[in-house]
This record gives structure tokens, C-alpha cells and sequence, in this order.
């Protein structure tokens, strides 16, 4: 397996842009290997070995979509789909850099074609198809990719009356494509009305973060949701909260467990227990018929 | 921009080309002929262009779905609450005549001075409201009633009840809705379409944009101090992302413009609203002859279809 084989590289998870708070940027707790919960530093396989998780307070770092496969899927079952899709630059979009410079870095940095891996996989001997995001291709953006190879995740397996179980880790939609990022969350709607109305099954997995239009489309309507402890699951973040509302946040604003107590996702589950999970829920989805 | 001939020209380069174009398919020589021209066109559309079009868009004395309602419908009685937990005042939904026949209208609804301002939230939407929403359109879907949604808001309200009352799972559920029904539905962006919070009750079967209302996956303003670190580069982040009504039916992301009078929708609410009454009639009566399964399969096809895409 290729992809098993690649080191994880660092992954920002910071959704409020790092940039626009210089001052955060102190250098201390910055690495990627350092858990931010309780300090401890670890080598590079010892969290590939605990599933990326801490091994001391339990915090859960963040996983890099082919790792979270090989952590999910049955060994060498994971056959990716619709690698060949592209980001288009419609709008000719220029910040600072163009898009089509940062879509070329971020394919380097990550050997990733976009944000999201799609493809068949069998989780415990259950067939079925994966959709994993993955944050460190622009901060797990969803553009018009992300839409279209979530999309034909869900086509190909309503022919099937299958089940897709996607990992959602995104701050939320593309800027660069602009409106057309916006249309990407009635097209993942679309799609899963089509899967679901198809007898088909969407198994949502939220880890951290998953925020915005990944919140408002397809990761908010699983016939089960699950998120990962400590996940920021939330629409608006918290720094965006706290500048309009001028209120104290709760600790554990916008969090997996807050979004359990308020009847949002149907479990939170520790990343040891999400494979066997799956395999459970795979198992009742796959006896009404 | 406003005269009539080039109105014209995009609504027929809509209906000629309709969502297909976004996969590849090839062009008629006709629409290649529209394309050339509405290129023509774009290259007019500068940056202080489309930032008149953001400040028109936002204009105080812009007519809000309100004013609309009561100079297009008869009639009209508005329901109230999400019959959950509250009534939230930034989105209205009710029950009127257009034209003789019952409609249901749904639209974000701005404040015009301060109190209203806070009774209305400015317009951003809490979950509640896109309940009330999503009930008010399963009340027309089984009575059979085409459905008017009217888009215009800043975004969904950031807020923390917002968030532990499920934001995005509202957001989400509401598109969701919109594309299981079996009536008409005619979304108008009358002034801001601001992301998730405008999308949410704008999957309908002919999205149209007033021609000075701006549709964004971001405001100006937050695009701005994230891309460009400086929230006071908004006039930049506009006219890179393109959010006035010509571009979006470039991309096809809407089916049609409806114009305004001369100087702007506020300049005078009745001949705006006449402009809107006329377009709503016609694409109302262009789908009322379509069957429930096939306005379900057209509209999910078109917004399945949506993006521009490369391969290697």
C-alpha cells in the first residue's frame, strides 16, 4: 500500500487562520508530534502505533485521510476512485498567491489530488465505500472535487444500496471557488438524498475540525453520526462566535461532547473503538433486507 | 448593464445551455456565439463595478422580502414559529396569491431601524427559523402550493444557542427538503446571498438574482481579512470571487436575472417589485405543467451538476 508509506506531515488544524493572530504564533507547542492537551512528545510511530492518540491524557490528533483508511479499512481492500479529478480555477482567483499555485503546493505537500480520498474498502468484511477528508490539503476545504468525488461516492453506492462512511475534516468551503464552493453543499445534499432514497446508508464520522459547509451539508446528515472526543463539530467557530456574540464561550463550545448533549451526533467515539463501531453499524444497516 | 438587450442576452445563454455546459458537453455554434458576447460583457464588469453592485446589494432602503410580499401578493397570512421552540423574526413564511393561485413565501427579512434591526437579527437566520422554513415547505408540498423563497441575508447568525440548538444540521436538513419536493419553487436572491445561511432555502428549480443583489460563499469582508489578512481589502476579495449576478450565471449557478429599475430596487420598490411579479409568473408557469417526480429528478440533477472540474 502506497499511501501507508507516506510520513504524516504536519497538519494545521487551527481554523481560525493562524495568520491573522500573529501573537498566537510563539513557536511553543507547535509541533506536530506534541500534544497540545498535556505536552507530551512522541516519535512518529509511536502515535502511528496508539492510532494517534495520546497515549498519556487521550487527546486525539488529528489523522491524515490515507492513515485514517488503513486505520478503518480491512488491509489491502482500499481501492480509491475518481483519483484522476482535478480542481479547475474558474474564476481565475488571485489572493496573494493564485489558486492554481496553492492547489500545486498543497499537492506536493500532501501527494494528495484534493481534500477528500474516495474509493471501495471493506471494514470487517462489510463492503463498502470510504470518503475521507483530509485537513492538510487547505485546511480540508470543499470545492467543486471534494463535491464531485463525495457525490459519486454516493451514486455508485445507491446502485448498490450500499453504504458510504465518510470521515468529515474541513473548515468549510473553498473561498477560491467561490460560489461554486457555496454549490457544493446542495450537491453533496443532492447526493445523499439520492444515496438514502436508494435504500442506501451514509455512516458520518465528524473528527476535528468540521466546521462550516461541511457542517451544514452532507456531514450533518448521516443516518448515524458519530464524532471523535474533543472534535470542534460546529458551523460558525468559536472565534467568529465570540467577536459577535461578545459573550463568554462555554469550555466546551461547539465540541463532539457538547454536540452529543445536545442530541446532535448519536455517539462520541474514542478513535480504539471506531473500526469495531463501523463494523457493528455495517452489520445492522446490512440485516433489513 | 441594466438595458434590457443584454438582460435578454443571459436568460437565453441560460436557457440554451443549462447545467450540461459544467461537464464538458459541447457547444451549439449559437451558444458559442452568446458565450463570445457575454465575455464581451464580463470584460466591462470592473472591480468598482462590482462593488457598487456589494453596496447596492446592502443598501438601507433596499426593499426586504416584506416589502415585496405585500406589493406582490393578496391576501397574505403569515405563519409563525417552528412549532418547536420559538418564533425567529429574521426569516418570515406565510401563505398568499400571486396571481390568483396560493403560494408559499419564504424569505430572510432585514430590519429597517434599530429595533427592527434587533427584533429581524439583521436578518441571520438562528436553526429555528430554518425550521420554520423547512415545515412551511412540507405544508405547501402537500397542499400542492409552488413555493417563492426570497434570499437576503449577511449568513446564518453565528451565535451560541445557534450552534447547541445544530446550526449546520438546519442549514443542511433545510437543502435537503428542497430537493425532496413536488411543487414549483422559485428562489429570488433580492439583495445578499450570504453562504449557507442564503443556500438554505435556495435549492430551487430556477434560482434567480435581482441584478444588483450579490450571492458569496463568504462576505467581502471575512474573505478579505482571512485571504488577505486585512478585512479592508473587501473591495479586492469581491472582485476576485465575483459575486454580482452576471458572473453567477456565467457559472450557471443561477438560471436568470431579473432587472431592476433604473438606479437600484430601492430607487423605486413598486416598479422592482413589477419587474419581480413578471419574472416569478413566467418561470412559475414554465414548471407547472411538470410532474412532482420529474421537478424532484431536474432539480437534483442541476444542483448535482454543479462545479467546474479538471483531471490528470
Amino acid at each position: 500500500m502506497l499511501w501507508m508509506s507516506t510520513p504524516p506531515g504536519h497538519i494545521d488544524v487551527s481554523i481560525e487562520h493562524k495568520r491573522a493572530d500573529p501573537a498566537r504564533s510563539d513557536g511553543r507547542g507547535d509541533h506536530p508530534n506534541t500534544c497540545p492537551a498535556c505536552g507530551s512528545h512522541y516519535r512518529d510511530e509511536e502515535l502511528a502505533d496508539t492510532l494517534r492518540v495520546c497515549p498519556q491524557c487521550g487527546h486525539h490528533f488529528p489523522v491524515r485521510a490515507p492513515e485514517r483508511i488503513a486505520q478503518l479499512a480491512d488491509p489491502g481492500t482500499f481501492d480509491e476512485e475518481d483519483a484522476e479529478l482535478r480542481s479547475a480555477d474558474p474564476l481565475e482567483f488571485f489572493d496573494l498567491k493564485p489558486y492554481v499555485e496553492r492547489l500545486a503546493e498543497a499537492e506536493l505537500r500532501t501527494d494528495l489530488g484534493d481534500a477528500i480520498l474516495t474509493g471501495r474498502a471493506a471494514i470487517d468484511g462489510h463492503a463498502c465505500r470510504i470518503a475521507a477528508m483530509d485537513f492538510s490539503f487547505m485546511g480540508g476545504s470543499m470545492g467543486s472535487v471534494v463535491g464531485e468525488r463525495f457525490a459519486r461516492a454516493c451514486e455508485r453506492s445507491a446502485d448498490e444500496g450500499g453504504v458510504v462512511v465518510s470521515v468529515a475534516a474541513s473548515g468549510g468551503a473553498r473561498m477560491q471557488e467561490g460560489i461554486l464552493a457555496l454549490m457544493q453543499l446542495p450537491k453533496t445534499v443532492a447526493a445523499v438524498g439520492d444515496l438514502q432514497d436508494a435504500g442506501g446508508t451514509l455512516l458520518s464520522v465528524l473528527a476535528h475540525p468540521t466546521t462550516g459547509g461541511v457542517t451544514a451539508s452532507f456531514a450533518s446528515l448521516g443516518d448515524v453520526i458519530l464524532a471523535e472526543p474533543g472534535a470542534l463539530t460546529s458551523f460558525a467557530g468559536p472565534r467568529v462566535v465570540a467577536q459577535t456574540t461578545r459573550e463568554k464561550l462555554p469550555d466546551d463550545f461547539g465540541l463532539a461532547e457538547s454536540n452529543y448533549r445536545f442530541g446532535h451526533v448519536d455517539a462520541v467515539v474514542v478513535r480504539s473503538e471506531l473500526r469495531s463501531t463501523l463494523a457493528r453499524l455495517l452489520r445492522l444497516f446490512g440485516g433489513g433486507r | 448593464m441594466s438595458n434590457e438587450a443584454e438582460l435578454g442576452l443571459r436568460d437565453r445563454l441560460a436557457q440554451l445551455s443549462g447545467v450540461k455546459l459544467l461537464r464538458g458537453t459541447r457547444l451549439s455554434t449559437e451558444l458559442q456565439r452568446l458565450e463570445r458576447q457575454l465575455e464581451r460583457l464580463r470584460d466591462d464588469t470592473s472591480d468598482e463595478e462590482i462593488w457598487r453592485r456589494v453596496a447596492l446589494a446592502r443598501h438601507e432602503k433596499r426593499p426586504y422580502t416584506l416589502d415585496y410580499v405585500e406589493r406582490l401578493l393578496d391576501d397574505w397570512f403569515e405563519l409563525h414559529g417552528d412549532r418547536g421552540r420559538i418564533d425567529d423574526r429574521a426569516i418570515v413564511a406565510g401563505l398568499g396569491l400571486l396571481a390568483g393561485r396560493t403560494v408559499a413565501v419564504i424569505g430572510h427579512q432585514k430590519g429597517r431601524d434599530l429595533k427592527e434591526r434587533a427584533i429581524r437579527n439583521f436578518g441571520m437566520a438562528n436553526p429555528e427559523g430554518y425550521r420554520k422554513a423547512i415545515r412551511t415547505m412540507q405544508l405547501a408540498d402537500r397542499h400542492g402550493f409552488p413555493i417563492v423563497t426570497l434570499v437576503d441575508t449577511p449568513g446564518a447568525h453565528p451565535g451560541i444557542a445557534a450552534e447547541q440548538h445544530g446550526q449546520g444540521g438546519a442549514i443542511a436538513r433545510s437543502q435537503a427538503a428542497m430537493l425532496r419536493l413536488g411543487v414549483p419553487t422559485v428562489a429570488v436572491v433580492i439583495g445578499e446571498g450570504g453562504s449557507g445561511g442564503a443556500v438554505a432555502i435556495a435549492v430551487a428549480d430556477r434560482v434567480l438574482m435581482q441584478e444588483n443583489a450579490i450571492y458569496t460563499v463568504i462576505s467581502p469582508e471575512g474573505c478579505a481579512a482571512i485571504l488577505w489578512r486585512d478585512a479592508a481589502k473587501a473591495k479586492k476579495a469581491a472582485s476576485a470571487f465575483k459575486p454580482d449576478a452576471a458572473h453567477c450565471l456565467e457559472l450557471r449557478v443561477i438560471d436568470g436575472i431579473v432587472p431592476e429599475p433604473e438606479g437600484g430596487a430601492h430607487a423605486d420598490p413598486d416598479a422592482a417589485a413589477a419587474l419581480l411579479r413578471e419574472s416569478l409568473i413566467a418561470h412559475l408557469n414554465d414548471l407547472a405543467s411538470l410532474a412532482p417526480d420529474e421537478l424532484r429528478r431536474s432539480r437534483r440533477a442541476k444542483f448535482r451538476s454543479m462545479g467546474v472540474l479538471a483531471q490528470v
